[in-house]
């Protein structure tokens, strides 16, 4: 190539990092300087971001672009920052009809804000799942009156849809796919998760609560409505994180969470469990936390369809090789295992309750006995439990 | 119409509208020099009446530029001492602090380039914070909000030549690391990280000491002031180095009131409780900053800790802190390697 023509690309290049930076420039100062009650629009286009976008101590804001898809931040070229779009310490703020591309870290944080409302949000790593994607796509934390409706969630190498430490929350309409896993809701009290699709991730939706946080006890989940299937994705994550040890196959996950309603979704085609209740022992983490309760109870399963064609599970991981090894269910998976480690010392014992799924089957794995007894006998568990659920979003 | 009214309306327009914009924050001086901070030019940091620079023991590493640091107290107010937490400093109270890089880190006489200043002001409202970036002549520093990204060359300490990206934080950014629980507040201006003996041309005195002798501050006591360690200095415990170092990069998030509590990792000084250290702990929503390791410490193990990890890249999904990270703190990261290295399992 020419000189000329090579210092022509470069001063192309120089052009284009400067547009970059003004377009930067220009959005971070419009989420600075917008008024409470204000509202941010962002027209139809691609605009190239450097670093994170971020909005701190507003009441009412609304950022809005022209539509999931026509609005696209994209942040293949950051730089700073570890997330796309972070949104902390504000009240009633939404986000609305855009789409939040390729960033480093997780797309769309919102970190101690009283009144979140996703709207017509995409968040997308758009070569797909790779364990180079950042975590999350979706991610309020330490949140309350979160709603989260008519998103999409794609590649996330931990969660999609993410919501954490956070309380009275509703997910729905929405869709999550190639994903570490799809939706998952963490030491959070009160949600909802209803009419939304979960496909091709690893785990569909997950219900955990984790030792070691401030808030440590979750519960009261609703999960209804939701189509969960062929959620056999290979487990994209990094080691280390929880979510690394989600077995591919799985459809709903309920790990050490309490008071957990499961009812009327369709779970078809997730190979390795349509359902599983498991306590936090059979991550083999090690618990150092005296005040965290690592069993899961008060967990309803009823009224879903369950479906599989007859294959074996996934064997990946090490859940598979304990399907191989010990397990051996060979086609015949159940769709709903337990792990059957349960609180001895319990007042109340940890229940578990499993009635009128259309197809349903079943399996107490024994895990804390090296699962020597596996049971698949279902009868201890035919029993009904009203789990409370108010969301109050106002 | 006449082509000159045209014009002299549209330039009407644009006095007003500019007007109109700034007009909410009418208070914000608009260029740094207008509070008067310095003497002579201003690019020289020479401060005037009443402006008081000050040292810490340990301070934040920012992509390696250098800072100079005062304080601005209201005549005749005081700093309040408290043992943890930043002194209770009075309304009015400003905190600027410049950063800079060498044009040769060896020979410091041959000039310096300054980026960005720092000003914390004590408002009715709470602390706020103001961003002012300086321009290429060196001639003055302009308020801005919304940050930058500037590539700057110098030659390090080596002798090697350095280029490096720069973000200036926006404004929001300020905050994210001087949010405690719901409150704004300084951190360096606190006992531990002031509490040390500062050379002057005439004498070494301490330098909490020189601040309650001049009446800048108040209720000193005579002992029991916590000292962090600088954690450059070799004839400290590598225990005190690390913690230091810790302290003053990552406590200010991650600690139990900070904005880094999400992820049950603590680690300012005042945390005991070694799991949350980080020792044998699991990351919680680290996605990729896991790097496929399980814990953020392992005890004798650096390679597998993600805490090293972490502050082994630039990668901005990957490192720690979040900010001032456009350059590997190799330094930084081979103290706490020797300091994981050193525990016992």
């Amino acid at each position: 190539m020419k000189k000329t023509s090579l210092l022509f690309i470069l001063s192309l290049l120089a052009i284009a990092a400067s547009a970059q930076q003004d377009i930067q420039r220009k959005l971070q100062t419009q989420l600075i300087e917008v008024e409470n009650n204000g509202i941010v629009l962002l027209p139809e286009g691609t605009y190239f971001l450097t670093g994170t976008l971020s909005m701190d101590g507003k009441q009412g804001v609304t950022i809005r672009g022209k539509g999931r898809d026509k609005t696209i931040l994209n942040f293949a070229n950051q730089i700073s920052g570890a997330e796309g779009i972070k949104i902390t310490n504000g009240s009633n703020i939404r986000l609305e009809n855009l789409t939040v591309q390729n960033t480093k870290g997780d797309a769309i944080k919102t970190q101690l804000v009283d009144g979140i409302h996703f709207l017509q949000v995409k968040t997308e790593w758009t070569r797909g799942a790779n364990s180079s994607n950042g975590g999350y796509g979706i991610y309020p934390v330490q949140c309350q009156r979160v709603l989260i409706d008519s998103c999409y969630a794609r590649g996330a190498s931990d969660a999609g849809i993410y919501v954490g430490q956070s309380h009275h929350i509703i997910v729905r309409n929405s869709i999550a796919t190639e994903n570490v896993a799809g939706i998952e809701i963490e030491n959070s009290l009160y949600a909802e998760v209803h009419n939304n699709e979960a496909f091709n991730n690893t785990g569909g939706i997950l219900v955990f609560d984790l030792p070691d946080l401030i808030v440590k006890k979750g519960g009261f989940t609703k999960l209804y409505n939701n189509q969960v299937y062929e959620n056999n994705h290979v487990n994209f994550a990094p080691k280390g994180n929880i979510v690394g040890k989600v077995p591919p196959g799985t459809g709903i996950m309920v790990l050490a969470a309490n008071n957990v309603d499961i009812y009327e979704n369709r779970i078809s085609n997730n190979r390795t469990a349509g359902t599983v209740v498991v306590s936090y022992y059979i991550t083999e983490n090690p618990i150092n936390d005296s005040t965290y309760y690592p069993y899961p109870s008060n967990i309803y399963i009823h009224g879903n369809v369950y479906e599989r064609k007859k294959q074996r599970a996934t064997m990946k991981g090490r859940m598979g090789k304990l399907f191989r090894f010990k397990l051996r269910f060979g086609k015949n998976v159940p769709h709903i295992i337990y792990d059957g480690i349960h609180d001895e010392k319990a007042v109340t014992p940890n229940q578990l309750c499993i009635q009128n799924n259309q197809g349903e089957s079943f399996a107490n794995i024994d895990a804390a006995n090296g699962f020597k007894k596996i049971s698949r006998d279902m009868k201890g568990y035919n029993c009904a439990l009203n789990i409370p659920v108010t969301i109050n979003l106002q | 119409m006449k082509k000159g009214s045209i014009i002299l309306l549209l330039l009407a327009c644009i006095f007003l509208m500019s007007h109109l914009q700034t007009s909410r924050e009418s208070v914000t001086k608009q260029k740094l020099s207008e509070y008067g901070f310095f003497d002579g030019p201003i690019a020289q940091l020479k401060p005037a009446a009443g402006v008081i620079p000050y040292e810490l023991n340990s301070s934040l590493f920012s992509n390696y530029a250098e800072k100079i640091r005062f304080m601005v107290l209201p005549p005749g107010k005081a700093a309040v001492y408290q043992a943890k937490k930043p002194f209770d400093l009075p309304l009015g109270t400003v905190l600027v602090k410049n950063f800079y890089y060498p044009v040769d880190f060896r020979q410091p006489d041959k000039g310096r380039y300054l980026i960005e200043t720092r000003l914390l002001i004590h408002e009715e409202t709470g602390w706020n914070a103001l961003p002012y970036i300086w321009n290429a002549d060196q001639t003055e520093a302009y308020y801005d909000v919304a940050g930058d990204t500037r590539t700057i060359g110098y030659i390090d300490s080596k002798g090697k030549k350095r280029t490096t990206h720069y973000a200036i934080p926006n404004k929001n950014q300020c905050k994210g690391c001087h949010t405690n629980g719901k409150e704004f507040l300084p951190i360096g201006i606190s006992a531990r990280h002031l509490n040390k003996t500062v050379h002057s041309e005439s004498n070494s005195a301490n330098q909490l000491l020189i601040w309650a002798e001049n009446g800048w501050l108040k209720n000193l006591p005579d002992s029991g002031v916590p000292a962090n360690a600088n954690w450059e200095d070799e004839s400290s415990s590598i225990d005190q180095r690390a913690r230091a170092y810790l302290d003053i990069n990552c406590g200010h998030c991650h600690s139990v009131t900070g904005p880094a509590n999400t992820s049950g990792l603590y680690l300012d000084m005042f945390n005991q409780d070694p799991t949350a250290l980080g020792i044998h702990k699991t990351p919680v929503a680290a996605g990729r900053g896991s790097g496929n390791f399980s814990y953020a410490i392992v005890p004798g193990k650096p390679e597998k800790s993600i805490l090293v990890y972490r502050m082994n890249t630039i990668d901005p999904g990957i490192a720690m802190p979040e900010l001032g990270r456009e350059q590997i703190h190799k330094e930084g990261v081979a103290l706490i390697s020797e300091w994981i290295k050193q525990m016992k399992p």
